[in-house]
This record gives C-alpha cells, sequence and structure tokens, in this order.
C-alpha cells in the first residue's frame, strides 16, 4: 500500500516562542500514503511539532522538506501551498463564516481534492448545517467541518491535531471510519492523538516524543513487544 | 408654506438633506476604519488626514494639471491608497503584537505631520474646488430644491458603502478578510499570503477615505483641517456603531449625519454635541456599540 518516496521528512528541528525552546532536534519521516502519529504526553512538544512545520512557531531552524522542497526558510502560505492541510487542535472553525462558507474558504493548493458533493456525502450532518454559522455547529459537528474543509483542497499530507479530542464515541468512531476511508485513498497523514486506541490500528508507525525530541520510535507490527515501552511513556 | 413643529418643510428638507450628505461622510470614513481595525487592529488616526490628502490630491489635479472631477474620482483615492501601502510596509506592520496604543499613537503622529506639511505649503485658509458644469443648480423635487452635487454625493456614497458590504459579507474575497481578521495564522496556514492581504485592506480603508476626501471637495472648502474637524465626529460614529461592525458603521454614519441634521432645525445650540451625547448614552447601555458584539 505505501509508496516508497518520502513526502516528509524533519532534520534536527528546533523551534521556540519567544525565548523559550520547546524543540530540541526533532528527526521523522513519512512516506507518501503512510499514516504516522506523535504520540506523547502533555507538553513533549507534538502539536509545536506540527506547527513547525507550518511555520507557526516563533524560530524555527534544522530542515523541513515537503515532496523534496526545503520549506525551514519560507513564509507559512507558502509552505501551505506544498500540499498541506491543517486541522488545529482548537479546530478553528471562523464564527463570522457560514458552515459552508468555512467549507469552502481554504484555497486549493494541490490537485484531486474532493469535490463538495463527496464531502457532503461522507458528511452528511454538514450538508443539513451549511448555512448555520460555523461555530453554532456542535463540537462533533465542528471537527467534522475542519477536516472536511481540508478535504476539498487537493492536500498532499495531512496534519491532524487531537481531532478525538472531547468527543464522543459515536464520532470518534465515524472520524476512524473517515482516516480509513482517506488511507485507502492513499493519502499521507501526521496525527497528534491522545487516544491511543483510536490511533493504534489506524497508524504505520508511532513516534514518541519526549522533551521536545522523538524518544521513541514504534512501527505497527512491534506495538505487541513495545506495549509496555509505550505504556511508561505514555502513562496510560 | 407648510410647516412641521413651527418649521418650513423646505427649511427641514434642506437640513436634512445637509445631514444626509455629512452623514455619507460618515459612513465613508468609519466604514474604512472598521475595516481597518477589524483586519489590523490598529486604530487608524491617521484617517481624518488622508482624507484631506484626497481631497488635496483631487485639488491638485484640477489645479495643476487639468484633470477633471471623474478622473480625479479614481486617481485620488489611488493616490492615497498608495501611501496606505507605504505607511503599512514601512510602519504599522512592526505593531501587531504590540498594544492598540502604539497603532493609535504612530497614526496619531502621521496625521500631525500630514496636517502641518499642508497646513504649511497651502496655509489654513482652504481652497474652493469649482463644482463640475453638470452638478450646477438643483433638481426640483416639487417639495424642496435639491441640489444636485448633493443627490450625487448620496447615492455615489451608498453604492460605494454598500458595494463594500456586498464585497466583505457575501464573497470569497470576503470570507477570507472575515476569517483572517478572527484568526490570521489560521488562514495563513490554508496557504492565504495574509501580510499581503493585511496591506491591501490598509489600502483599501484609506482608499475610501480618499475618495471621500474627492467627494467632499467640492463641498466644503479643501483645507489642512478638514480632516481634524470631521474625524472625532467619525470616531463617535464607530464608537456607537459598535467597533468592526461593517453594517454598523454604514447604518450609524448615515444616522447621526441626519440627527445632526434634525438638532440644527430644532436645538441648533446642540448640534455639534448631539452627537457625543448619543455616545455616552450608547456606551452606558450597549458598551460593545449598537452593532458590535459583546466580547
Amino acid at each position: 500500500m505505501s509508496g516508497s518516496e518520502v513526502l516528509l521528512s524533519a532534520h534536527g528541528v528546533h523551534a521556540w516562542y519567544g525565548e523559550s525552546h520547546i524543540l530540541h532536534g526533532v528527526d521523522f519521516e513519512v512516506k507518501t500514503g503512510e499514516l504516522v502519529t506523535l504520540l506523547g504526553r502533555n507538553g513533549a512538544g507534538r502539536t509545536t511539532t506540527l506547527k513547525s512545520i507550518l511555520g507557526l512557531v516563533g524560530k524555527r531552524t534544522g530542515s523541513i522538506k515537503i515532496g523534496g522542497v526545503e520549506s525551514i526558510g519560507l513564509p507559512t502560505h507558502r509552505i501551505a501551498r506544498l500540499g498541506l492541510g491543517y486541522c488545529p487542535e482548537e479546530r478553528g472553525i471562523f464564527s463570522s463564516l457560514s458552515c459552508e462558507e468555512n467549507l469552502l474558504m481554504p484555497p486549493a493548493v494541490g490537485s484531486g481534492g474532493l469535490s463538495l458533493d463527496e464531502i457532503y456525502a461522507m458528511f452528511p450532518n454538514l450538508k443539513e448545517r451549511r448555512n448555520s454559522q460555523g461555530t453554532r455547529l456542535s463540537g462533533g459537528e465542528q471537527q467534522m467541518l475542519a477536516m472536511a474543509r481540508i478535504l476539498r483542497t487537493g492536500a498532499k499530507v495531512l496534519l491532524l491535531d487531537e481531532i478525538t479530542e472531547g468527543l464522543a464515541p459515536v464520532i470518534v468512531q465515524t472520524l476512524g471510519r473517515v482516516i480509513r476511508q482517506l488511507k485507502e485513498k492513499g493519502m499521507t497523514m501526521v496525527m497528534v492523538e491522545q487516544n491511543f486506541r483510536f490511533a493504534a490500528p489506524l497508524a504505520d508507525r508511532h513516534y514518541v516524543m519526549e522533551h521536545g525530541k522523538i524518544a521513541a520510535v514504534v512501527e505497527k507490527h512491534e506495538l505487541k513487544a513495545k506495549e509496555g515501552m509505550l505504556h511508561e511513556y505514555l502513562g496510560v | 408654506m407648510s410647516e412641521i413643529f413651527g418649521v418650513p418643510v423646505q427649511a427641514l428638507m434642506g437640513q436634512l438633506t445637509i445631514g444626509l450628505v455629512n452623514g455619507c461622510f460618515y459612513a465613508l470614513l468609519s466604514l474604512g476604519l472598521a475595516v481597518i481595525f477589524g483586519m489590523l487592529n490598529i486604530v487608524n488616526f491617521a484617517h481624518g488626514a488622508l482624507y484631506m490628502v484626497g481631497a488635496f490630491f483631487s485639488w491638485m489635479l484640477l489645479n495643476y494639471a487639468g484633470v477633471n472631477y471623474w478622473y480625479s474620482l479614481i486617481l485620488a483615492p489611488l493616490g492615497v491608497a498608495a501611501i496606505g501601502v507605504v505607511i503599512e510596509r514601512t510602519m504599522l506592520k512592526w505593531l501587531y503584537q504590540l498594544d492598540h496604543l502604539y497603532g493609535l499613537l504612530l497614526t496619531f503622529g502621521l496625521a500631525l505631520v500630514t496636517e502641518g506639511v499642508f497646513r504649511h505649503y497651502y496655509g489654513s485658509s482652504g481652497q474652493p474646488y469649482d463644482l463640475p458644469e453638470v452638478f450646477r443648480g438643483p433638481i426640483d423635487l416639487g417639495f424642496m430644491m435639491l441640489p444636485k452635487y448633493r443627490a450625487w454625493v448620496v447615492v455615489a456614497s451608498l453604492l460605494v458603502c454598500f458595494a463594500t458590504w456586498y464585497v466583505i459579507e457575501k464573497t470569497k474575497l470576503g470570507a477570507y478578510l472575515r476569517a483572517g481578521t478572527e484568526n490570521p495564522k489560521l488562514v495563513q496556514a490554508f496557504g492565504i499570503n495574509v501580510p499581503l492581504m493585511i496591506t491591501l485592506t490598509y489600502a483599501f480603508g484609506v482608499g475610501l477615505a480618499g475618495f471621500a476626501g474627492v467627494m467632499a471637495a467640492p463641498v466644503y472648502l479643501v483645507a489642512p483641517t478638514m480632516g481634524s474637524s470631521i474625524i472625532i465626529v467619525v470616531f463617535a460614529v464607530v464608537v456607537i456603531g459598535g467597533m468592526g461592525s461593517i453594517m454598523g458603521s454604514i447604518v450609524t454614519g448615515l444616522g447621526l449625519g441626519l440627527i445632526e441634521g434634525l438638532t440644527k432645525v430644532y436645538y441648533p445650540e446642540a448640534s455639534t454635541t448631539v452627537v457625543f451625547v448619543i455616545m455616552a448614552i450608547v456606551l452606558m447601555v450597549r458598551p460593545a456599540g449598537l452593532f458590535g458584539k459583546e466580547k
């Protein structure tokens, strides 16, 4: 299933917010069609890693290549145009835009994005609520909207930050189904997840973060063997 | 001749038209302020000065280059917008992370400098701008004589205001702008060149002020102080309408112009203060303004 080509790679990435040095040399690689997770405790630097990929931190050094293009010196909007889709932890639904305007807002960053009809078929709730104000939607619907709007753009790599956080189990199941469908279509994804049971069956590889570094790498087939170690790192 | 509460209809209508014309300028100016505040978080105190610069550009184009009113209506706002680009790129862009106060102080300083420069070269007495031929004389509406130029100011300003409202509230470009006002970082993370959008928003906002200046040139004298005398009322309009609200600034601008006109008829002593009295009352009842959202 997975291609062999590296689509996203980070080497020796350091990141700062103002004076505080958050990432201390992060290295990881994601091949085309792979789904990897960034696991770890709060404050380990997982969200900051996603933000660093997009240049949303104060300062960053090292190397981050997207589709072979070095992005460390580029401004955020140019990085996004290399084919990234970002679903932030706080979801970032715009209250001054309707549900459908939220959906149509992100511009295309690549070819082959889903059409509005395909998206509505995937998330029927959003069709029903398309004229509602974005932030009037329920938490679950807002999460679906935050996911759905980056599927339209033709992004090649999705950066998903805590998409299951605070959601009812039935909605988590729906999201799991969506992620699986996307993976079958060959989408490449980086997920930050707290919910290990959600992430474990979906991911090809897990990167465990601690103190702003990758502390351990666990391939899918090693999960059973390294379970004890993972529990220790994650405290689950 | 018929009267309303002891005032001849003709006089009442005359004052109401003047009020409406003033209201149009309030609306155009506060609209620009609202757009700029929404996107840049900057209280643009230079707005009045740029309105004055717009009027002067129009006057200079006519008197130095023989360029007529219609071309000025396009060229002068573009000139002011170009100044806006320079101001944003070289000065304002350093202030976004700081408190509102810094932007306010910087733009206030710019306003003083601009006004001073024009006063140095043109004196403070003001220059008349000759009305284009087509606008001379009134239209007879039956119950009143409406000067043609005033009618034009009202129609053109309303068109520009509502076109602006339409673009911001109903189009894709407007959706970028609204989203950018809420969460610029995320909008940029979706691949939109937000720094460029901010520059163009500022240019557009002050371009509106320049447009208002061209419209105002034949109505008032083109004088260096014309900006500072109107801008205080315009800020009151913005406070009453609610900072950052597009429709709020249009409706409030027109409404307050009319109220001022009415006050001039029935209680002239209060005509210059009525706006501020209303502002005080609104602030007590709805601190976020009539159309503003409570934070």
